[in-house]
């Protein structure tokens, strides 16, 4: 089971500062379980496509996904992981995910953002 | 969670033995204007027709509105009302498009002789402007009415175009609810699943959870939406959810192919997978009796 969410430990605000300064809410109750230094993806989510669309994580490896938008509000959803943002644009959205299960997993944009929202997908791909 | 199993189902339908085809009704129900506060009647719910959508995914795009419009009014008897179920129209990111698309819906729409006709929007519709279109041409995209002792109630899930209900709403129906009696019997429309049907494809409401929560206590819930393009049923509890198929095309069942892309049209059966729905009230059931009927190529 992915561990998305889970904080197993005490967040410490020294550790959060260090490893990135826009982290979500969100991204803050899980960062104490996290790698010192996790890995940085950064997404770029633009009308209709996220660049990259695959991402690739081996599992157990914790990820940093930043996300901006240059145009409207988007969201990004792995349903399989329950993990999701919204992202504003203007500023960096951020998630921080730990996969522990292997295989290739749809991820969407959740925020209907115009005439190609539909097909504004992509997948992480988890391998050992 | 509970997925219907056969028995289940005809329980809940009281289809029983019968199967009901296409176009005939019911006989045995009675019609509109019947009186009295608690008696038979019937409604349709069509979902789900994207005008102005184009593609290989349906080549009679501007024919199929027309025929399921004159396969309703082809019905044997009229229904009390109809009501769509969203995504009225395919979206477009511009505003006027949106407009004459929404206006050409209406003038289609005109032709349903029936008095009493319902819209709620779809994201389609209404995700890309808050619903403000919508609003011009249909007017309130949620709302309740009452109908020979059932009581009805229109949420909108699309209008946030993250697919909130939104505190705002779900404090009115609290409210709405808050005024009726704990075994009312309740109709709920909606044009998205208020529970996480598949996620993984944007079938669910965020925070569909909370109304369907609300609801709970109440013993007589049914819950009919769109969306997914497909007849699909499933219980919260004791919360029947019923989709209906669309009149522009078929989407693949959750999770039986890898992307969201429409079921392609078949030529040997043009509008396979297409249809609209007659729902049917009986003073004597808590239920619903559901018969699924096609368009019809030639009415």
């Amino acid at each position: 089971m992915a561990q998305a969410f889970s904080a197993k430990r005490p967040v410490r605000r020294r550790h959060f500062l260090g490893a990135a300064g826009a982290l979500t809410l969100g991204s803050l109750a899980v960062l104490g379980h996290a790698q010192a230094q996790p890995r940085v993806v950064e997404v770029l989510a633009k009308r209709f496509v996220f660049v990259p669309n695959e991402i690739r994580v081996k599992k157990g490896e914790t990820v940093l996904l930043q996300f901006t938008s240059d145009d409207v509000p988007m969201g990004f959803a792995l349903a399989d992981f329950k993990a999701q943002v919204d992202i504003v644009p203007g500023k960096v959205a951020t998630l921080l995910l730990t996969p522990e299960k292997l295989g290739n997993f749809t991820f969407l944009c959740d925020v209907f953002c115009g005439s190609g929202h539909e097909e504004m997908d992509g997948s992480l791909i988890v391998t050992e | 969670m509970e997925h219907f199993d056969r028995r289940q189902f005809m329980r809940l339908s009281g289809f029983g033995g019968a199967v009901f085809m296409s176009g005939l009704g019911l006989s045995g129900c009675a019609g509109p204007g019947t009186g009295s506060a608690s008696s038979d009647f019937f409604f349709v719910q069509l979902s789900d027709s994207h005008w102005g959508f184009e593609g290989d995914a349906n080549p009679d795009a501007k024919g199929t509105l027309p025929k399921a419009i004159a396969s309703v009014n082809a019905l044997g008897q009229k229904p009390d009302f109809v009501i769509f179920t969203g995504d009225l129209t395919h979206t477009t990111d511009n505003p006027r498009e949106r407009r004459e698309r929404m206006a050409q819906f209406r003038e289609h729409v005109a032709r349903l002789q029936i008095a009493t006709v319902r819209f709620i929007p779809g994201e389609h519709d209404a995700s890309l402007d808050n619903g403000k279109a919508f609003q011009e041409f249909f007017g309130p995209t949620h709302y309740t009415f009452d109908h020979k002792g059932v009581h009805f109630i229109a949420l909108d899930n699309v209008s946030d175009p993250a697919a909130r209900i939104g505190e705002t709403q779900l404090a009115w129906l609290s409210d709405d609810l808050a005024r009726q009696p704990k075994d009312a019997r309740i109709v709920v429309f909606a044009h998205r699943p208020l529970f996480d049907l598949y996620p993984q494809w944007d079938w669910a409401t965020r925070d569909g959870a909370q109304a369907v929560a609300l609801l709970m206590p109440y013993a007589n819930v049914t819950v009919f939406y769109g969306h997914i393009h497909q007849e699909h049923h499933r219980m919260t509890g004791h919360i029947a959810h019923h989709s209906a198929k669309s009149l522009i095309f078929p989407l693949p069942v959750a999770a039986s192919q890898p992307k969201r892309t429409p079921l392609p049209w078949d030529p040997a059966q043009p509008y396979k997978g297409l249809g609209f729905r007659e729902i049917h009230a009986d003073q004597r059931a808590a239920d619903f009796d559901i018969a699924e009927l096609p368009v019809q190529e030639r009415v």
